[in-house]
């Protein structure tokens, strides 16, 4: 009877184990864990408890502080008996930067907190259906084994949770604030200004003259640059592949050439070559009695140059992908068309091309968007020059990320760049959203 | 019938082979160009003719003596193959989870990465400086490092594109006798993975390798720089410009790089078209 009514409270001790374990662990991290008697858990959560109490009581306030109003007390001058004295004050970028460091650690220390109080509940109920529990040793292997996809993909993550989204993040801040040169910090102090950078931008006739040129160009050169590459490295690879030329592996050697030169340093070989005073291309076009071109110095030949010049660097990748097509179509089906008496062009039309356009299409529009951004070949080869009166900080062959690098680097527009970053990753990441979501890699990869 | 057959034949052949020729000369001309400046005496862009009349291998001596050119060298291989190594690792663990494994949330991420993956580097370059200067890493090689190989995951998909063609039933197998996941991952799917690893760690390779932007904002000292920056550095420097030297770094820089490209082209194609084929 005795040991009945303890058996019974035994039991209603432990129906209540999952809620006081969630109770405890909701308190302290890992309180919970080691209320049901998993040390080696229960000491790990309390070990990372005490890191995320001192982030959130010594860094948080200041962060917040900081990420709100950006500095308070700016770099003066104060009078300490007869001397003046330069007291530094708030670095208003730093204080930027170091209030989103400390914001994102502390989400990390979120997801770990909401872990910690799941898992103390689901082990508390464990414990009251009577199932004993992994000791340590087992939970790691239990993770080891099926949680192994979030393990694995944790550490890569937050690489880029540091490394890319966190700079992003600061990046589209800064679009909001009125950093320029002219109130560098520490100096002076940096704040919120809304949409103001926006505002002038397209309001402002010098700045939205120049976003407008500069946006129609990006788009005539993507288009342009794609367009070649693409056709020209689709002409040499049937050419390569056709059964009656010979030496095709010395014809693809040679044409892999362009592509297997560091690409920065074949464009600034380039750009010596199109020198328009002392470069070989216009010393040769003389010898021939033509007049010198000024290959990078006009500004509509500086664009035709800057199209060649991508033709000649990227057209080998395309026509690396599309012989690696064409050799995945069946040759009976060429023999088919034979047979019914095709010739070759329309073999090509009907057989060839709509093979390599299917396979082709997705990345013909990844392209598309690199060349939107393609910073290397248009800084390198003309810098964006020749200069354009009319642009504000920008040359005639500059397209919207080069002029972006431009205005931070060279001109210290930092919040002008950041809302052109901004805009620039709007039509990029929708094309590739739209890109990628249509494609097979992501709709039946589930069919096997 | 036959001899207009076989006259088509020809013409489209003598056709076939001016186009090749044509675009070949372009190619490889200004490879050859930089080669026979980097031999040329004296220090003008402008050359008689393309084979220099005089054969000098001052340029080169002159690099050495200049620039510490030797240490730049050696800090270049040092940042590339270390970043390389992790940054391996991390596209390839990152390509074979999104591959193998369905999880929560799978799909979003996969397009996140992809978008990404197209911001460029520098765009953030603010915010990586005071980062790399909170954890005291300015002019260091371990910024670039890090950053490259933190840099390198966004670029998954061709490696799961790749993993996606693995048989499931051989890693399923695999898992009901008892091997754990890593050892899957290095025992079974790794070894055949051949043409992937070598794409993987010749992109990660040459990346870091010709990177000038961000290296050049982090790495000031002289003794710090890469083979990138200080070439870059020597082109734009306006107070020396000495076209023939600048050619005898190209030349020196671009050789095993080019080399290694030539010599792998069968895993560059497959790597390349290991997108495509999927469609």
């Amino acid at each position: 009877m005795r040991q009945l009514s303890i058996e019974k409270r035994l039991q209603h001790d432990m129906r209540q184990h999952s809620k006081k374990s969630a109770i405890l662990s909701i308190l302290i991290m890992g309180l919970g864990q080691l209320h049901n008697r998993q040390y080696g858990k229960g000491f790990l959560f309390l070990g990372l408890y005490s890191i995320g109490l001192y982030l959130a009581l010594a860094k948080l306030p200041r962060a917040i502080w900081g990420l709100v109003t950006m500095g308070e007390t700016e770099t003066q001058l104060i009078k300490v008996g007869k001397l003046y004295k330069q007291v530094t004050g708030d670095h208003s970028i730093y204080l930027l930067v170091e209030g989103l460091i400390t914001v994102f650690l502390m989400i990390v220390m979120v997801c770990m907190y909401l872990l910690n109080v799941k898992d103390a509940y689901r082990c508390g109920k464990l414990l009251e259906k009577g199932v004993r529990l992994n000791t340590f040793v087992q939970t790691l292997k239990y993770v080891a084994d099926y949680r192994f996809p979030h393990l694995a993909i944790s550490i890569p993550m937050l690489g880029i949770l540091f490394f890319t989204v966190m700079p992003i993040v600061f990046m589209i801040l800064l679009a909001f604030t009125n950093f320029t040169k002219s109130n560098m910090p520490p100096a002076n102090l940096v704040d919120w200004n809304g949409l103001g950078a926006f505002r002038d931008i397209f309001r402002l006739q010098a700045w939205s003259h120049t976003f407008y040129g500069v946006t129609l160009w990006t788009f005539i050169w993507a288009f342009f640059a794609t367009c070649t590459c693409f056709f020209g490295g689709f002409a040499i690879a049937l050419l390569v592949q056709h059964k009656d030329i010979r030496y095709k592996k010395l014809w693809r050697t040679i044409f892999i050439l362009p592509y297997a030169i560091p690409m920065f340093v074949s464009t600034l070989i380039l750009r010596n070559v199109f020198n328009g005073q002392f470069g070989p291309v216009n010393q040769y076009l003389s010898l021939m009695g033509i007049s010198k071109i000024p290959w990078l110095s006009d500004p509509a030949w500086a664009k035709v140059t800057i199209i060649l010049v991508n033709l000649l660097l990227g057209f080998p990748v395309i026509m690396v992908m599309i012989i690696g097509i064409l050799s995945t179509i069946p040759g009976d089906m060429y023999e088919a068309a034979d047979m019914d008496g095709a010739n070759g062009f329309q073999k090509l039309r009907l057989i060839t091309f709509p093979v390599v356009m299917h396979a082709m299409t997705p990345l013909v529009i990844m392209q598309f968007v690199g060349n939107m951004n393609n910073f290397n070949i248009i800084y390198l080869l003309t810098g964006g020059n020749p200069v354009n009166g009319d642009y504000r900080f920008a040359g005639h062959t500059d397209i919207l990320i080069t002029w972006l690098y431009k205005l931070s680097m060279d001109q210290g527009q930092y919040n002008f760049a950041s809302v052109i970053g901004i805009f620039i990753f709007i039509i990029l990441a929708a094309f590739a959203v739209w890109n990628v979501r249509r494609t097979k890699a992501f709709k039946e990869e589930d069919a096997f | 019938m036959i001899n207009a057959k076989k006259i088509r034949r020809i013409t489209f052949q003598t056709f076939g082979y001016f186009i090749l020729g044509v675009t070949a000369i372009f190619c490889v001309y200004p490879a050859l160009w930089v080669l026979m400046s980097s031999f040329r005496p004296g220090d003008s862009l402008y050359g008689e003719t393309l084979i220099p009349t005089a054969f000098t291998l001052i340029h080169y001596e002159e690099l050495f003596v200049k620039y510490p050119f030797i240490q730049w060298y050696g800090n270049t291989l040092k940042i590339s193959i270390l970043s390389m190594m992790i940054g391996t690792m991390l596209v390839l663990m990152t390509g074979y989870v999104l591959s193998m494994f369905r999880f929560k949330g799978r799909k979003n991420l996969m397009s996140t990465l992809l978008v990404l993956g197209l911001f460029p580097g520098f765009m953030s370059m603010i915010a990586i400086y005071v980062l790399l200067n909170q954890m005291n890493l300015l002019n260091t090689h371990a910024a670039v490092i890090i950053v490259s190989a933190a840099g390198a995951p966004l670029f998954f998909l061709y490696s799961k594109s790749y993993f996606d063609t693995i048989p499931r039933s051989l890693i399923e197998a695999a898992r009901i006798d008892g091997a754990g996941h890593l050892g899957i991952f290095f025992g079974i799917v790794m070894p055949l993975s051949k043409p992937l690893l070598v794409f993987a760690v010749l992109m990660n390779f040459t990346g870091p390798f010709t990177d000038f932007i961000f290296s050049k904002l982090v790495l000031r000292t002289s003794e710090k720089k890469t083979l990138a920056v200080g070439l870059y550095d020597m082109m734009t420097d306006k107070t020396k410009s000495q076209f023939t030297m600048f050619a005898a770094g190209c030349v020196l820089i671009a050789v095993p790089i080019t080399l290694l490209f030539l010599f792998l082209q069968r895993y560059l194609i497959e790597g390349l078209t290991s997108g495509a084929e999927k469609g």
